[in-house]
């Protein structure tokens, strides 16, 4: 249809074989993206209202027609397809009245180009748009001209999907707050109440507490104490701590503006969303935060009870107010560039002495206290490359994280100095003989710390392509964890299935 | 033309009263046009609420397959969001004919919600325009619903 108009009806995209109509544009003032591009969605396109410019008008020459649009006599809007023809000196659009329609001279009009590249095999991609609005100057021959004096440009080449979503919240979220109102009932998006619960709580990251917990009752197993009740009640009350903190954390940033103004959060940094996607009230998240303390409380009492001792109620006391003061204010402790040395001591020393303490009734070890600072300072490194996408918007509401107010290099070298500290504290440790020789299996996630650290030097300014350092991360601390565990398991293997003395400390 | 078109433009009266344009996918159900939108355009939702004048084109020959024409009909629309969770379902077959990428996306619904809280459109069509060779340099056939011809 198009070459028997003269003018390509779309734009030719560089590089792609597959376009149908791939007629070259006229101007040469035309711009295309050459990135890859990303996958089609039915999102809808979010504006970018920007003055008008030699861009828009550049953007538009490459459609060599157009829609033409603009409000009929009867008070319906009308739109043609035209061959259009811009002009980038005089910084007008020009068309031909189309065939049986009048336009008055003066009538606001808007041009729209835009643009899909169909996929053989179904569906599409390559979605763009742009269009210009002005009033149609009439000229002679039948011809108009439009003046552009407002543009709106979206191209999904430029703007990915999570990025595109995350600016159309607000929009979304007043919607939801008119129909509310229209309708004198709350109406807001739906989830299943598990998976909303599995968002909120952000329990995949439960794992940070599963490591230190683990590893504190194997090296009090390791001395022959371990209990299975008590072992079992310091999971749940370490996780519901967890999740408290969590949902505590997302309400605290909301109310302080931190997660609105974080516009590139990823599946691993920018909190849970659950209160951007207006999927659950700040009360009710209150609410879920209040609960799981109140779990872990209640619990922590069991413990008290059970195993009680000086030790176990510092350490208890000095959990829960870590975990509370880390961005309630007014201590605020993440705002204050605190948020790195308060995980690393809550999920790290006090998580794994305190199952120690349970179950050794009140003693603590040198032993407990090595392993528990790779698990320490890897957890804290978690928060840290998870803040590194986040910078800007914490900036933006105070949030004086180290990613913040360090550069790219030396935020690398902190990464840098806690992961090789993390390996030699276990090294030292083996090597004096306070630990058991099996816990040196961790030097076998070396290779994967240097997959992060490579990670972190190519895409520290990329969110989402730093999205796989970042998974790559918290396997690190997972992995580690989980190494350091077998190592303890493998040396009370020894000592308790084999009945002698352990093999690896002789 | 519209059940085989992947994208057509929808162009409705802003607050300003300028005319505005959206591509968006046609969706057939019976014979009747749907149109869905998600609540993250909520621009464009309420512009069709504040006034249900619209016109709807087809004009983009990569989504039209063997057909050659350009139409556009105008429309009343009526928005349709009792149920902005699971009302637009009837549509997935039809939408995910033309953009099997919507499948994807709706497993990865827990990540991007609101993607899938939509509204529909449906357009009632007044008059018809039709470029049966695309040529709309040429005079179109117009075609007027019953009722507004009374």
């Amino acid at each position: 249809m198009s070459p028997k108009l003269g003018l390509p009806r779309f734009a030719r995209t560089p590089g792609s074989s597959e376009q149908p109509t791939p007629t070259a544009p006229s101007a040469s003032t035309t711009i295309e993206p050459s990135t890859p591009q990303a996958p089609a969605t039915p999102t809808e396109p979010v504006e970018t209202p920007h003055s008008p410019s030699a861009d828009a008008l550049a953007k538009l020459s490459a459609y060599g027609r157009a829609v033409l649009s603009w409000v009929a006599e009867d008070g319906y809007p009308m739109n043609v397809d035209v061959e259009i023809e811009v002009k980038p000196a005089e910084g007008t659009v020009r068309f031909d009245e189309p065939a049986g329609f009048r336009i008055a001279p003066g009538t606001p009009v808007a041009i729209t180009g835009s643009h899909i590249r169909a996929i053989p095999d179904g569906g599409f991609d390559q979605r763009r748009h742009v269009t210009v609005w002005g009033p149609a100057a009439a000229r002679p021959r039948g011809r108009f001209a439009v003046t552009p004096g407002r543009v709106w440009a979206w191209d999904e080449a430029d703007m990915p999907l999570p990025a595109a979503y995350e600016r159309s919240l607000p929009k979304a979220r007043r919607y939801f707050d008119v129909l509310s109102a229209e309708r004198g009932e709350l109406v807001r998006p739906k989830l299943p109440r598990g998976l909303l619960f599995f968002r909120a709580t952000r329990a995949p990251f439960l794992s940070a507490t599963f490591a230190p917990v683990l590893l504190g009752l194997a090296v009090a197993a390791r001395v022959g104490m371990f209990d299975v009740l008590t072992a079992v009640i310091t999971l749940v009350a370490a996780s519901f701590v967890h999740l408290g903190l969590n949902v505590a954390n997302d309400v605290f940033d909301t109310l302080q503006g931190a997660d609105d103004a974080n516009r590139t959060p990823t599946k691993f940094s920018g909190g849970s969303r659950v209160l951007q996607n207006a999927l659950v009230s700040v009360r009710e998240m209150s609410t879920l935060a209040i609960g799981c303390y109140g779990v872990a409380a209640v619990l922590g009492v069991i413990l008290l009870i059970l195993r009680g001792s000086p030790a176990l109620v510092g350490i208890v006391v000095l959990g829960f107010f870590i975990s509370i003061a880390y961005t309630m204010p007014p201590l605020k402790l993440v705002y204050r560039g605190l948020g790195e040395i308060s995980t690393a001591i809550g999920f790290g020393p006090v998580m794994l002495l305190g199952a120690y303490t349970v179950q050794t009734r009140g003693s603590l070890s040198l032993e407990a206290f090595l392993v528990s600072v790779p698990v320490a300072l890897l957890v804290a490194m978690i928060l840290y490359v998870n803040e590194i996408p986040d910078r800007a918007g914490d900036a933006s509401v105070g949030k004086r994280t180290l990613p913040v107010r360090w550069s790219k290099v030396a935020v690398i070298r902190g990464w840098d100095a806690s992961v090789v500290a993390s390996f030699a504290v276990i090294v030292v440790g083996a090597a004096a003989q306070v630990l058991p020789l099996p816990a040196l299996l961790l030097l076998l996630a070396v290779p994967l710390a240097v997959r992060v650290h490579s990670g972190l030097v190519r895409f520290y300014d990329n969110p989402y392509a730093l999205m796989d350092s970042m998974a790559a991360n918290i396997n690190l601390h997972m992995i580690v964890g989980l190494l350091l565990l077998v190592g303890y398991l493998l040396t009370i293997a020894d000592q308790t299935l084999l009945g002698r003395r352990p093999f690896f400390l002789s | 033309m519209v059940d085989a078109a992947l994208v057509g433009e929808l162009t409705v009266i802003g607050p300003d009263g300028n005319p505005i344009t959206y591509p968006m996918v046609p969706l057939l159900w019976g014979d009747r046009i749907f149109l869905t939108s998600s609540v993250l355009d909520s621009a464009k939702i309420a512009h069709v609420k504040a006034n249900p004048r619209v016109s709807f084109s087809v004009t983009n020959p990569d989504g039209l397959g063997t057909f050659t024409g350009m139409v556009t009909i105008q429309c009343d629309a009526r928005v349709s969001d009792d149920d902005l969770h699971a009302g637009w379902e009837r549509l997935l077959p039809n939408w995910t004919r033309k953009d099997p990428a919507t499948v994807g996306l709706l497993k990865a619904r827990v990540g991007f919600p609101l993607i899938f809280e939509r509204v529909l459109i449906e357009l009632t069509p007044r008059r018809t325009w039709l470029w049966p060779n695309g040529r709309t340099d040429r005079a179109p056939q117009t075609t007027v619903a019953a009722e507004v011809a009374r």
